[in-house]
């Protein structure tokens, strides 16, 4: 167990992982992650190339070219970055090349804002991506060497994604797992294709309507059914790391009317009301989801089962209509008689309070619009 | 006895017939002359447009090498990416990385990411096949197209000749990022694109050619025609056909007996206009300019 920067704990992690190819373009938050990569090269500790890019643009561009050679690459980015990424994320995801990217998220201009929403992440939701959000720095370690072994199975591209600042410049306590425990996990990378002399082959050939449905169908019945390995890859995960990672995750009284479901680091601020509720005698419950692709619908149903009033916490506004998670909660639930309330919360860094939580809590029942934009 | 043909037979080459390139298409002739050139031993990395949607119909290839395609901006960067994995692997030396792309590809889109490729120093050989547009989408005007080129987004007009800007000069862009290795060619003299494609790839580094490319819907031309209108892009000093080796220019295409220009032009639907009214000529002087110019500043008489 060490003590160290998210940012820092990201770095060795991958670099114990060990990608071939690194390449990244900076922007906060997502800096430290990448200058500490960079150091671990320039230290002699790293056996990655570690190409400097021009533009996220570029940046996602070289590790697709990597990729395509059949080696483990790794970029990472935030924001305005991964929004300059969108037309690349759509193409890897089409290609079938399987891509590691960590999202520290932020807010998207404009205004300019540095701070901490998901808006970024969320709004690349139809990119073909698996994505998953991290509520610590554990977590979001964890879900890094679990991604490698998704996507080098599925030929699926995963963003691990963390709330930038709060995770990314924290510091607290991580496991960093070793080159040789992460080895008995994620194997050797096997590529079903690559770019070969020897074998040449053609990638990236245009579909035309005879061809195009079929291909983008088999992507999403294998986004749907990825669900499947990625559970069994988490079970492997426990019993070698000794974590119980998940899809989603349950927290408080499984009988409580009232449950708040949202992503990422607030979910620990949502965990601390939780706590403070049940010492007064009031139910409540937590769920936490982890991966918004694939989307567990089963998996919250059954979780929300005697939920009757639901909040959904989103760092993040499909602008007009409500919060992402929140139409994905009411989509999953589509003929239940449940209440669900999306709350956008927190966005451009806005402090979502203990204080706020418990007005949630306290005044769901009575609310009575879909939709709450409640900043304070 | 036998004799033993200087010619291939058609499947024997890295690029296959069976694509679907227009008849007289200059990029696919440029296509096959770099690829057959260049080798097996090679990847190539290719925009969006014209040499990627004749040759690469899902589940069909016309190629015989490891090809990618992404996007319309990003065969450089990919190939950055490749590059660096045969770099780790150290066999840097032993497999050629192309990136091709169109004039749209390079002049504009893409020239960011070119531009990050050739700083990098990365060893790969950037091919432009240079038809002055953007062919593909249905011949609309791109930094490569020439002063009073109509294109459909320049149409000429009672108060337009068309295209109202220069041509980019990529040559120079290419150079100011000291490149060891910066030339011109034109698929009108195909064994000069072969013998600078070889020459080129024996250098290390990042290398840029640029091949003048006729289209044949897009500039109006007869399909017998694409050799002799880039011969007379050549011979009027329109397009200057140079190579530079570590920005001293090294070679270059001398003309025998200087063409006029009208020449090049009036065999092109896309400079008809030129000659439709009394303020054309005036025009077609000022493209006269721009050769006799070229003429000049290289020494090419
Ligand atoms: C980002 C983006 N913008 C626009 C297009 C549409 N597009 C496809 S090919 C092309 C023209 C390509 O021009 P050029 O590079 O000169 O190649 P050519 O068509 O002449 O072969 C355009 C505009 C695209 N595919 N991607
Ligand atoms: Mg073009």
């Amino acid at each position: 167990m060490k003590i160290l920067e998210g940012s820092r704990a990201i770095a060795e992690t991958i670099n114990n992982i060990g990608p071939e190819v690194v390449s990244a373009y900076p922007i906060t938050p997502q800096t430290h992650i990448v200058e500490d990569l960079a150091k671990l090269k320039a230290d002699g500790l790293a056996d990655y190339e570690y190409v400097r890019a021009e533009s996220e643009f570029a940046a996602i561009s070289i590790v697709e070219g990597a990729a395509a050679m059949g080696v483990r690459t790794y970029t990472a980015t935030s924001s305005q970055g991964l929004l300059l990424m969108t037309e690349v994320l759509f193409n890897v995801a089409g290609m079938r090349l399987p891509m590691v990217l960590t999202c520290a998220n932020r807010a998207v201009s404009a205004p300019i804002n540095i701070w901490n929403d998901q808006q970024d992440a969320v709004t690349m939701r139809d990119s073909g991506w698996l994505m998953w959000f991290g509520e610590d720095n554990q977590e979001v370690c964890d879900l890094h060497i679990l991604a490698y072994k998704v996507a080098e199975k599925l030929a699926l591209p995963v963003m691990v994604n963390l709330d930038g600042f709060v995770l990314t410049h924290v510091v607290e306590p991580v496991e960093i797992e070793s080159p040789a425990k992460i080895k008995k996990f994620l194997p050797r990378y096997k590529p079903q294709a690559v770019l070969d002399v020897k074998k040449p082959l053609t990638f990236g050939a245009f579909a035309t309507p005879a061809h195009y449905f079929e291909i983008r169908q088999e992507l999403h019945d294998d986004i749907v059914s990825s669900q499947k390995v990625i559970k069994s890859e988490m079970k492997k995960f426990k019993e070698i790391f000794g974590r119980q990672l998940g899809l989603i995750e349950y927290y408080g009284d499984k009988n409580a009317e009232i449950v708040i479901v949202a992503m990422g680091s607030v979910i620990g601020t949502i965990k601390d009301v939780a706590d403070k509720l049940k010492k007064f005698g009031k139910k409540i419950g937590v769920l936490k989801v982890v991966s918004l692709r694939p989307f567990p619908d089963e998996e919250i149903i059954k979780a929300l089962i005697k939920a009757k009033n639901i909040a959904v916490i989103d760092k993040s506004v499909s602008l007009g209509t409500e919060g992402i998670l929140a139409t994905e909660i009411r989509r999953a639930l589509y003929g239940d008689k449940k209440k669900v309330v999306s709350y956008v919360m927190g966005l451009g860094g806005r402090d979502i309070t203990e204080k706020m939580i418990e007005g949630i809590y306290s005044g769901i029942k009575k609310e009575n619009k879909k939709v709450v934009l409640a900043g304070k | 006895m036998p004799q033993k043909s200087k010619y291939k037979a058609p499947l024997a080459h890295l690029v296959n017939p069976g694509h679907s390139a227009c008849a007289g298409c200059g990029m696919i002739i440029a296509s096959r002359l770099v690829l057959d050139a260049a080798g097996k031993n090679t990847i190539v990395t290719n925009a969006t447009g014209c040499s990627e949607v004749t040759t690469t119909q899902y589940p069909m290839t016309a190629f015989k090498i490891p090809w990618i395609h992404s996007l319309f901006e990003n065969p450089a960067s990919l190939a950055s990416g490749i590059s660096a994995v045969l770099r780790k692997r150290g066999q840097e030396d032993k497999i050629n990385v192309i990136a091709i792309g169109g004039d749209g590809a390079t002049f504009d889109i893409g020239l960011g990411n070119i531009s990050g490729m050739w700083e990098r120093g990365d060893n790969v050989l950037y091919v432009c096949y240079d038809n002055e547009a953007y062919q593909n989408t249905g011949y609309q005007s791109s930094g490569a197209t020439p002063l009073n080129a109509h294109t459909t987004t320049t149409p000429a007009g009672t108060k337009s000749f068309g295209s109202q800007l220069p041509k980019k000069n990529m040559i120079e862009i290419a150079l100011a990022h000291n490149l060891p290795y910066v030339a011109t060619a034109t698929v009108g003299y195909p064994l000069d694109v072969i013998d600078k494609v070889k020459k080129t790839l024996a250098i290390k580094g990042p290398k840029y050619l640029q091949i003048y490319c006729p289209c044949v819907p897009g500039w109006g031309i007869e399909p017998k025609d694409t050799v002799k209108v880039s011969k007379l892009a050549v011979n009027s000093g329109f397009y200057p056909i140079v190579e530079f080796i570590n920005g001293q220019l090294a070679r270059k295409m001398t003309i025998s007996k200087q063409e006029p220009v009208e020449n090049f032009l009036k065999i092109q639907k896309r400079f008809k206009h030129l000659f439709a009214s009394p303020g054309g000529q005036k025009e077609i002087a000022r493209l006269q300019v721009i050769a006799d110019y070229n003429i000049k500043k290289f020494g090419l008489i």
